[in-house]
């Protein structure tokens, strides 16, 4: 990996100082018009270079013609949190006075001479691409002429960053899985472009890609692909679903990935991958075949979520195993479908009618999501109950480097199931706590032992599983459920804890805001006011998030919902600390920017001081 | 005298299959179908841990807790059994299913999930016991309820009955059956075919709520369902292994229907010309039957051509649930290469 030839581009200005590797690209198109392909060709043509890059696609409800953008970050340092970009690819007529306007001093506009750009501000750098021209001649026709059309500011691009065409190719021969006929079509548009660029550009603006090697040996991956093979690796056997934005993705790589990963030796699947008739039908399957023995799982959003309260109430109160990927929107009702959020924590968390509370995984990173993947489905057998991953938009839809995957480090986990002969030998009772953790044996259906049979029911019931309205019966096993919740504190992943010498500020978070924060962490030290992160990885909190409180005089508890809901648990969780916690919530359907992280902790130490 | 308990050829007596007391009313329909599926696994030498109970919420769901104890049973939740079910049989397509529903639990809240798991055609028997009112909530009428009916509670059902049957066939349920609580031997031999079928098989068996919809003139009543059964058939079961008798008396009225398993079914028309494999047919008598107001009974359509969905979606022998860890966690080797294919 790495290119390391010697840049050949023109300089820039003298007296301007080039500005390398560290810089944010946003690229306006229509929606429909297959800009990405162009945007990830990008996107990997600098990971290939072996630079810190990430790529999110702020895309509409829409399937064809609204307004679209994709912002690359390119930061040789390794943030990758949202910024707002320098350089605007301003392709689409529809947006392209806003986005020229939003464009800081100095800022850098590529456009097509088609969308007629106001090119009054004097404190930009323009470059007009004649799109038109330069597909003269092109064979393509109709929708995939318009496809290659975006090529153009690839080459562009290309050209004025110091990408070579070497690498673009090496990324379009990724993206179309080594197809040559679909390169050689895209690359011939890139070429014409970046060789027009080369004739007829004057390079006059600061920003440069160099080569480095930061991102050798990593992966560059969506949060859903990986999560579905995460699922894959933990012997994930059934899977229900019903179609829903930003989780849909998730089911389509676990069934583009299943059969070559998931094919026993005598051709057939190891899996069933079902499309529900909607969210109430896919949880019921998962929970159906979860009682059997499946290891079950489903991938929705929002909405589905609560489509699936009831289902989920009885998949807690019966214990039932399942494993429920929540790849968040904004809520409530059909909010934004296409933006991301934190917004169904205190939801998921607490989902179901009477009392019911369940664990949450909150994967931050594709690492996180695959690992995520398959503890999830151990987890869900070995505490018997329904196991929600909170994972967002941004993490599952968006492409992220990552480290490769570790394999999973030990067998499969199915928890406390009995054998017919375990049966005859020590008895059975289906919700008798024996070993004192709360978690109670359970059989199969299919086992040969008269005995093991019991009939699961959301009803009251007693610890052999029959139906009791003793008032006893019902408080006892509630106390029970609790224990094994208590179980589950230690079982769940720990958080993540990074620290800084001197610093008196707890910060504590979860999920895709870790990069805004980590990046803003820098910054406020720099400003001095260092601060301890703990990055929450799952609820219920365990130990180390309560000695993280207590021990600093200030905790900011950040989250991307209004409402504050990691906020309340932890209100609730940790009673004699409440006054140390600060609450800042925000959500917007953007991901966050250091910058406002860093403004929203000054603002919120400030008033604290009162 | 010395008594000797009969056992089956399993050896299992009928007290094996038998479940906890019911808890319903004295003389409900659903008792009497609780002790025929008692007799049917009696008789048919069935299994109890390979049969899986499934019901959903009303007095109808809770009669699996009546019958054969000795199984796996899981009562879900309102009109959503058919899911529930779907996803068990998924995990353990070895096992079977016998699902009981009711016509709320069915007709209204569950049709949706009702006719998908119909048309994904899941081998599950799937009965509905068919009262017209809703029980543990005091004797509203359900959507089955008959048109134009009055009833105490209640008072005056302005809306036309849901026709489960006439819903079956058209979501394109290969075994489509009504019977009648009252009519024990129907019953026995209708489960027994079922139970034998392919994919879904829709029982919807008219059982009598004593409590709210039992008067003389409700058409979901014993005395109503005693004078005025028209069955379309008698029907004879025979398991795989037994030779099966045709009365030489009508040799003409009568015809046999092998069964996906093997077994055999024997119809003797007692209707002229009604052939329960052609689906316009049976749509045709459904109707007209509602048009005139009869209750029709027997097996209604059989159709066993179309795959179950485990047969779809090409599940091997070996149920999921029973697969060994090697055959669900992919190699080392094959991380490497994905993670190679990413980079």
């Amino acid at each position: 990996m790495g290119v390391t030839e010697p840049l050949t581009r023109p300089a820039p200005d003298k007296g301007v100082e080039a500005v390398v590797n560290d810089f944010s690209i946003a690229v306006a198109t229509a929606n429909g018009t297959g800009s990405q392909t162009a945007n990830l060709t990008l996107l990997r043509s600098f990971f290939k270079m072996g630079v810190p890059v990430h790529g999110k696609n702020i895309f509409p409800s829409n399937i064809q013609g609204l307004p679209t953008w994709y912002n690359i970050r390119v930061s040789r340092r390794g943030y990758i949190a949202r910024r707002p970009a320098e350089l605007l690819v301003a392709y689409n007529a529809a947006t392209v006075a806003e986005d020229v306007a939003s464009l800081p001093p100095g800022g850098v506009c590529i456009f097509d001479e088609g969308v007629r750009a106001d090119t009054s501000r004097e404190d930009l750098i323009y470059y007009g691409v004649p799109v038109k021209e330069l597909l003269k001649g092109n064979p393509l026709k109709g929708k995939l002429r318009d496809y290659v059309a975006n090529m153009t500011y690839v080459g562009v691009v290309a050209w004025l960053l110091g990408v070579t065409l070497e690498t673009v190719e090496e990324a379009l021969s990724f993206h179309f899985g080594r197809r040559q006929k679909l390169v050689d079509s895209n690359m011939t548009v890139v070429r014409a472009s970046f060789e027009w660029a080369e004739a007829n550009l004057e390079k006059k603006d600061p920003f440069k890609v160099e080569p480095m090697d930061a991102t050798e040996g990593l992966i560059l991956m969506t949060g859903n692909e990986a999560g579905a093979l995460g699922s894959l690796f933990g012997g994930a056997t059934v899977a229900a679903w019903y179609p829903i934005t930003p989780s849909t993705s998730f089911i389509d790589a676990l069934r583009s990935h299943a059969p070559k990963l998931r094919t026993g030796p005598d051709g057939k699947p190891t899996y069933v991958v079902v499309q529900a008739e909607d969210e109430l039908a896919a949880i019921g399957m998962v929970i159906g075949a979860g009682w059997a023995g499946g290891r079950a799982l489903t991938a929705t959003s929002g909405p589905g979520i609560s489509l699936m309260s009831e289902y989920v109430g009885l998949g807690y109160f019966a214990e039932i195993p399942a494993v429920i990927w929540d790849v968040q929107r904004v809520g409530p009702s059909t909010g934004l479908p296409t933006r991301t959020s934190q917004g169904d924590l205190g939801f998921a968390y607490r989902l179901g009618h009477g009392d019911t509370v369940h664990p949450v995984l909150l994967p931050s990173s594709i690492e996180e999501a695959f690992e995520m993947g398959h503890k999830a489905l151990d987890l869900a057998d070995v505490l018997q109950t329904p196991i929600f991953v909170l994972s967002d938009l941004d993490l599952g839809m968006n492409n992220w480097m990552g480290e490769p995957f570790a394999y999973p480090d030990g067998p499969i986990q199915r928890g406390k199931v009995l054998s017919a002969e375990e049966v005859e030998e020590r008895g059975f009772a289906r919700y008798r706590d024996v070993d004192g953790d709360g978690i109670a044996y359970r059989t199969l259906p299919g086992n040969p032992n008269a005995l093991s049979a019991y009939f699961a029911r959301g009803t009251g019931h007693n610890d052999s599983a029959l139906y009791s309205e003793r008032p006893q019966d019902w408080s006892e096993n509630m106390q029970r459920l609790l224990r094994k919740f208590d179980t589950a504190r230690e079982l769940v992943p720990g958080p993540v804890l990074d620290t800084m010498a001197d610093s008196e500020v707890g910060i504590i978070a979860f999920g895709t805001t870790r990069y805004a924060i980590e990046e803003a962490r820098d910054q406020l030290a720099e400003a001095d006011v260092p601060t301890d992160f703990l990055r929450l990885r799952a609820l219920p909190i365990g130990h180390e998030v309560r000695e993280f409180i207590a021990a600093h005089d200030r905790v900011i508890v950040m989250e991307m919902n209004r409402d504050g809901q990691l906020f309340d648990i932890l209100e609730n969780e940790c009673p004699d600390d409440v006054h140390k916690l600060v609450s800042i919530a925000f959500l917007d359907g953007m991901p966050w920017t250091a910058t406002w992280v860093k403004e929203q902790v000054l603002r919120a130490l400030a008033e604290g001081r009162n | 005298m010395e008594r000797t308990l009969k056992v089956n050829a399993l050896g299992m007596s009928k007290a094996d299959y038998a479940g906890a007391t019911s808890t319903l009313c004295k003389g409900c329909g659903h008792n009497s179908i609780a002790n025929q599926v008692i007799q049917v696994a009696y008789e048919l030498n069935l299994r109890p841990h390979e049969i899986i109970k499934l019901s959903g919420i009303g007095c109808s769901s809770k009669s699996p807790t009546y019958f054969l104890g000795q199984s796996h049973g899981f009562n879900g939740l309102h009109g959503r059994m058919p899911s529930l079910a779907t996803g068990a049989l998924m995990a353990n397509h070895s096992l079977r299913g016998l699902g009981v529903s009711g016509d709320g639990d069915t007709g209204s809240i569950g049709m949706g999930q009702f006719k998908h798991m119909v048309r994904r055609n899941v081998r599950l028997v799937y009965v509905v016991e068919n009262n017209g009112v809703y029980g543990l909530t005091k004797g509203q009428f359900s959507a089955t309820a008959d048109y134009g009916q009055d009833l105490k509670y209640a008072g005056h059902n302005d809306l036309p009955a849901i026709d489960i049957c006439m819903e079956a066939l058209v979501a394109g349920a290969g075994f489509v059956a009504r019977s009648f609580a009252g009519d024990a031997k129907q019953v026995r031999e209708l489960l027994k075919a079922a139970l034998s079928h392919r994919g879904t098989a829709v029982l919807d068996i008219i059982s009598p709520c004593v409590a709210f919809n039992d008067e003389d003139d409700s058409p979901k009543s014993y005395s109503y369902g005693r004078k005025h059964e028209h069955a379309l058939q008698d029907i004879g079961f025979f398991p795989a292994d037994e030779e099966i008798i045709i009365d030489p008396q009508e040799p003409g009225q009568t015809t046999t229907v092998e069964l996906h398993d093997g077994s055999k079914i024997r119809l003797h028309s007692l209707e002229d010309n009604y052939d329960p494999t052609d689906k316009a047919v049976a749509v045709q008598r459904l109707q007209q039957a509602e048009d005139n107001h009869e209750f029709i009974t027997g097996l209604i359509y059989y159709d066993q051509s179309r795959p179950n969905l485990a047969e779809i979606s090409g599940l091997d022998a070996t149920p999921l649930a029973a697969l060994p860890d090697e055959a669900l966690r992919p190699t080392p080797a094959m991380l490497e290469e994905l993670m190679h294919d990413y980079n």
